[in-house]
């Protein structure tokens, strides 16, 4: 069965078919064809099931608010669910699947809810499955899970491009309807630079679709002479299928626009001087029993079908209305060769010329009538007429195949909305409205919103193009139309039973009776309302539902509408696929890694990387089949024995200078850096103003005026913003300088026994310990390397750190590499880093703190001045809890059995706590197998640790009993220091 | 946009100057010919450009082996004044972007008004990510950002210019 019409279909072109599938069967559409109008061609009137109820339902809509006709389009890593066919475009080979329907669309069993629909009621999920609890887990949820849904998410990969742009224009128009077209005339006539976009693919809106005359000539030929005047324009951009999704704050606008060719989609970030929503209005739906039947559709989707596509839904159509426009259908239907058997009107007077006009084409007008129900049972057979004013005792019944209704307009003001715009409730028009003294504001205090044409509230076109233009508007002959008579229950009077059957939302199946009981059971705002019946919740956002749902509640209520208000509009319009927001972040470019001069090196070397913040770093160097912690081993040991060689490039390095440096630095560390002499290194800590210690690393002093910060990893950035944050908010007038160097050299760490060999090897420079003594520093060259090198030892070994210029980095360490192969070199990661590090009790920040440890916890009282009268933190630090004798502190922790700790496990107390959970004295902060001393070494806080040495504590392991292990020293290796000190 | 081709120059020598305008001013322009640039400027001599990068903090870029004499130069000519010289050079990545059609690829990236940016404008500003900097070069844009990401950078540049 074909419902083609013989002729008509603006968009189509009958010259070029395409075949699509639709669950697996071929079918034939037109080049312009949407996929809802393929398939209604095609016979297909059915188009998918309820969310709930599994109700059949075909199209009610044909643009974006389409509640029903949700498709899984594509397959593999082209998939996706939930499309609207109203607004899929037919492409040749298209695959196209409907959804929630098992086995078939054809014959559901999730049916079966619909007979139940009276144990399905607002709130059946809240009040039924919270008890018996476990029932909800194993029993309900699985079913419903299986039985509701939409579209399945997509499992493969996404194949295809994205992209942003920026933009930035003076005017952004938002619709490409003849309100917008004259908009952003008037707009680019003043210079102004202006983009359009149209979400549809073509411009022109209702007008063309309504056969409106603007200027003396057919609004087709207007729209597209104004479209070609503005697209010679240098200063104008004009887009069509590019959506206006939404507006932020500053005149930040996301556009959403669908490209054909290699990039699949394009979220367009604009800037707008001002923004202009022609947005147009959507048609409301009227609540009639069956109004959710195949065959029922709103009166315009009706005139959109057959006008644009040259499809119908059905021969015989009965409207039913409260307002002129729906007359418009039967014009247009009664053209095409249709039959119009009756108008249902719900008004009791009406007089305007389309009406006559109407009547006159000998179409029976039922004043006063409205539809009692739709007689399906599982599409449109017909329907029964009552009064509107009554409770719906059948007068007669007439037999159709399609309905199509039309409750009046509802402005699409959620461009308006999403920044603040304020709405008013307009009797006359039945309908929320952007009040014009409330827009939502900009910088300046001012409006950066304005709403045109059908948006704005404008019925008529006399009224869009007076509402649209700052200039003379074009000529269109003023219309004579009857108000609209707000419906909210068809009819007036309607029983429950009726009203049971009364559709608000067709998306998420909430009905009127939905809506009543929820008012009734205290649920009297709109956005509790809304949450607990689930109305305007869909992916639709309840585009037809909210304000016949919100009239429903006002009449439930007793309050009037305006005091209902409505729910909250939030962006995006319509929904926005996750691949166009991710843009090019995916695959390689999903996150930027950070690469140190040598990382090339390190992979070639078979390096195991690790992330550290977005560093990828070596965490060892596997040789052979060896495991990660073999090769930990071995590293650690050789460096221990004889040589290794550390990438340090990821440290921060902070030049601070100026007159006032020392005493800035003197201020950020808890000890004296002021002091230091140039050519000299000193450890330091840093706290926030709290006491908790947040860094800590070498500084060197260059010169008089300069010293250079070494900041861990993590501490780079974090580290410099907190100086810039000091100098530039608290200290404006410290003449001090901050300049991050951190990329500007590569540092290599050369550590162990032989480490002065290898450096003397490559010579250049005196390294002997009278001249570089241990903590000292000094620039020279090396090995032909202009280079820094650092006297300090994070392993307790003899250590070297050297800075080169990063362009000059792979070079050294190749050298180094070489040079050091007679000594036994080998390459060393992080992990074997942190093992050297815990052999000599240093502490890691983010091991040993965590942002609740002050140094004081940590015994690092040494590296405190008593001396200074402030620094960072050491308020903070005088706090009683800080000084309380039962603090956690520091200690080392082995094992009896020489057995590894767990990480983070926690020393087990005697007795409960409020709560009932085991007490606990203490955790473990650092644990690895030290392959120096042959057993696990462990660091940890412990409640009066210091002072508790030689105990035995009990620590936690998952799933095992606890372990015990003794308190002793955290300097597990070499306590006097003598071996960094040759 | 297959007209557009990303390419890295060698290394290029960089030296951030920290200071009050009108004294790095006179010394940049006795060292380098560069007159003091503008707020969102930079200024050309030769194979020297001067660019400004905050209220307090110029950029000079020159031959990457001249940088540390430059910067020597610099410093000697500041002599006690409160300023700060540092060769930023390695710590740099630089790719140029050529062709008429460049700022439409680096416009997938950046939100950067291109069309209305100055010819001697430079902006500093995000790529995707990750901070950089950008201004005319040539036919096309020259585009600086941390040295680290040079590899993102790169596929990044590429990605929007193929």
């Amino acid at each position: 069965m074909s419902m083609r019409l013989a002729t008509g279909g603006r968009v189509i072109d009958r010259t070029r078919p395409i075949e699509f599938t639709f669950d697996g069967r071929v079918m034939r559409g037109y080049e312009g064809d949407t996929v809802a109008s393929a398939l209604l061609a095609n016979g297909q009137l059915l188009m998918g099931r309820s969310f709930k109820y599994h109700r059949p339902r075909s199209v009610v809509a044909s643009g974006a608010e389409e509640p029903n006709a949700l498709m899984t389009i594509g397959k593999g890593g082209r998939e996706t669910p939930n499309v609207r066919a109203t607004e899929q475009l037919l492409e040749e080979g298209l695959e196209v699947r409907s959804q929630n329907a098992w086995p078939s669309l054809g014959l559901d069993i999730g049916r079966i809810n619909d007979f139940g629909a009276r144990f399905l009621p607002a709130g059946f999920y809240y009040k039924t499955f919270i008890h018996p609890r476990p029932f909800w887990k194993h029993v309900f949820e699985p079913f419903i899970r299986k039985a509701a849904g939409l579209g399945p998410a997509p499992t493969r990969p996404d194949e295809d491009r994205y992209e942003f742009t920026y933009d930035f224009c003076d005017v952004l128009v938002v619709g490409g309807g003849i309100a917008g077209l004259i908009a952003a005339r008037d707009a680019a006539a003043d210079g102004a630079r202006v983009m359009l976009v149209e979400r549809g693919p073509h411009f022109g809106g209702r007008a063309v679709i309504d056969g409106d005359v603007i200027d003396g000539q057919p609004a087709e030929d207007w729209v597209k002479a104004v479209v070609q005047e503005l697209a010679a324009m240098e200063n104008v951009t004009l887009l069509t299928r590019c959506e206006g999704s939404g507006v932020y704050d500053h005149g930040y606008v996301l556009c959403d626009e669908a490209v054909s060719g290699p990039v699949r989609q394009r979220l367009r970030r604009v800037r707008a001087g001002h923004v202009i929503a022609a947005t147009g209005a959507l048609e409301r739906p009227l609540s009639f029993a069956g109004n959710d039947l195949p065959g029922v559709l709103l009166a315009s989707a009706l005139r959109d079908y057959v006008v644009a596509h040259g499809v119908s839904v059905g021969d015989r159509t009965v409207i039913v209305t409260n307002n002129d426009d729906a007359y418009r259908t039967a014009k247009v239907l009664i053209e095409a060769g249709l039959r119009v058997p009756a108008i249902l009107d719900a008004r009791t007077e009406v007089d305007s010329p389309l009406v006559s006009e109407v009547k006159a084409l000998g179409v029976d007008v039922h004043l006063g009538r409205a539809l009692a129900k739709v007689l399906g049972p599982s599409h449109v057979s017909g329907v029964a007429v009552c009064l509107q004013a009554g409770e719906g005792a059948v007068m007669q019944e007439i037999s159709c195949d399609c309905v199509a209704m039309s409750g009046g307009w509802s402005p699409v003001v959620h461009l308006w909305s999403h920044c603040g715009g304020k709405l008013f409730w307009d009797e006359e028009r039945a309908m929320f409205r952007p009040d014009p003294n409330r827009p939502p504001t900009g910088a300046d205090g001012k409006g950066f919103v304005t709403c045109v044409g059908a948006a704005s509230g404008a019925l008529t076109t006399a009224e869009v193009v007076a509402s649209a233009s700052n200039g003379t508007p074009p000529e269109v002959e003023p219309e004579t139309t009857t108000p609209i008579a707000p419906v909210w229950i068809m009819p007036h009077g309607a029983g429950a039973k009726l009203r049971a059957k009364m559709w608000l939302d067709f998306q998420n199946d909430v009905k009127v009776s939905d809506v009543r009981l929820a008012a009734q059971e205290g649920f009297e705002s709109v956005e509790h309302a809304k949450r607990y019946t689930t109305l305007g919740m869909a992916t639709d956002q309840g585009k037809l539902s909210n304000i016949n749902g919100l009239a429903v509640l006002s009449e439930r209520l007793d309050t009037p509408i305006p005091q209902v208000g409505t729910t909250t509009f939030r962006p995006p319009y319509t929904p926005i696929t996750l691949g166009a927001l991710a843009g090019e972040a995916k695959g390689d470019l999903f996150q930027p890694l950070r690469q140190t001069p040598m990382h090339d090196w390190h992979v070639e070397a078979g390096a195991y990387m690790e992330p550290v913040g977005h560093w990828r770093r070596p965490y060892c160097y596997p040789k052979g089949r060896e495991s990660h912690a073999q090769a930990v081993e071995r590293e650690v040991k050789t460096v221990r024995e004889a040589l290794g060689m550390l990438d340090a490039s990821t440290l921060g390095k902070l030049l601070v200078r100026g007159p006032d440096a020392g005493r800035f630095l003197d201020m950020l560390y808890t000890n004296m850096m002021s002091n230091l002499k140039p050519g000299r290194c000193r450890y330091g800590l840093m706290c926030d103003e709290n006491g908790f210690l947040i860094d800590d690393g070498v500084v060197a002093r260059i010169d008089e005026q300069t010293w250079l910060c070494h900041t861990t990893t993590g501490g780079a950035d974090r580290i410099h913003a907190w100086m810039e944050d000091w100098l530039q908010c608290e200290w404006w007038d410290w003449k001090v300088h901050v300049v991050n160097l951190t990329e500007q050299f590569a540092q290599i760490a050369v550590v162990g026994p032989n480490a002065r060999k290898v450096l003397e090897k490559l010579g250049g420079m005196d390294l002997s310990a009278e001249a570089l003594p241990f903590m000292a520093w000094a620039e020279d060259e090396l090995g032909g390397f202009p280079v820094r090198v650092f006297r300090i030892s994070f392993s307790g070994e003899l250590s070297y750190e050297i800075a080169v210029a990063a362009g000059q980095g792979r070079a050294l360490w190749d050298r180094l590499m070489a040079e050091g192969q007679p000594f036994g070199m080998t390459p060393y990661g992080t992990e074997a880093l942190h093992v050297l590090r815990a052999e000599k009790g240093f502490i890691m920040i983010g091991d040993e703190t965590d942002g609740t440890v002050v140094p004081q916890d940590l015994g690092l009282d040494w590296a405190i001045s008593k001396k200074k009268t402030d620094y960072l933190g050491k308020r903070g630090q005088m706090r009683p809890e800080f000084h309380k004798p039962d603090r956690w502190k520091l200690v080392g922790l082995e094992t009896l059995d020489g057995s590894v700790l767990e990480e983070g496990a926690y020393a087990v107390a005697r007795g409960t706590n409020a709560n009932g959970q085991q007490n606990v004295e203490g955790r473990v902060t650092s644990t690895y197998y030290s392959p120096t001393l042959g057993r696990g070494i462990a660091m940890g806080l412990v409640a009066r640790g210091p002072q508790r040495m030689g105990d035995i504590l009990r620590f936690t392991r998952i799933g095992k009993e606890p372990q015990e292990a003794r308190i002793v020293s955290p300097v597990f290796y070499d306590p006097e220091g003598e071996k960094q000190n040759v | 946009m297959s007209d557009i081709t990303v390419s890295t120059p060698g290394p290029i020598g960089m030296i951030t100057l920290r200071g009050a305008m009108e004294v790095l001013g006179s010394v940049v322009t006795k060292v380098t010919g560069c007159a003091l640039p503008e707020r969102r400027k930079f200024s050309v001599s030769g194979a020297y450009a001067a660019l400004w990068m905050s209220p307090d903090e110029l950029l000079l870029v020159c031959d990457h082996d001249e940088a540390d004499e430059i910067a020597k130069r610099l410093t000697t000519e500041l002599g006690a004044a409160f300023a700060t010289v540092a060769v930023v050079s390695d710590a740099r990545a630089v790719f140029d972007l050529a062709g008429p059609e460049a700022h439409r690829a680096l416009a997938k990236l950046c939100p950067v008004d291109f069309p209305r940016l100055a010819e001697n404008e430079v902006r500093r500003t995000r790529m995707a990510q990750v901070p950089a900097a950008l201004w005319r070069h040539g036919e096309g844009w020259r585009v600086v950002c941390f040295r680290s990401v040079a590899g993102y950078a790169e596929r990044l540049l590429t990605n929007a210019a193929a």
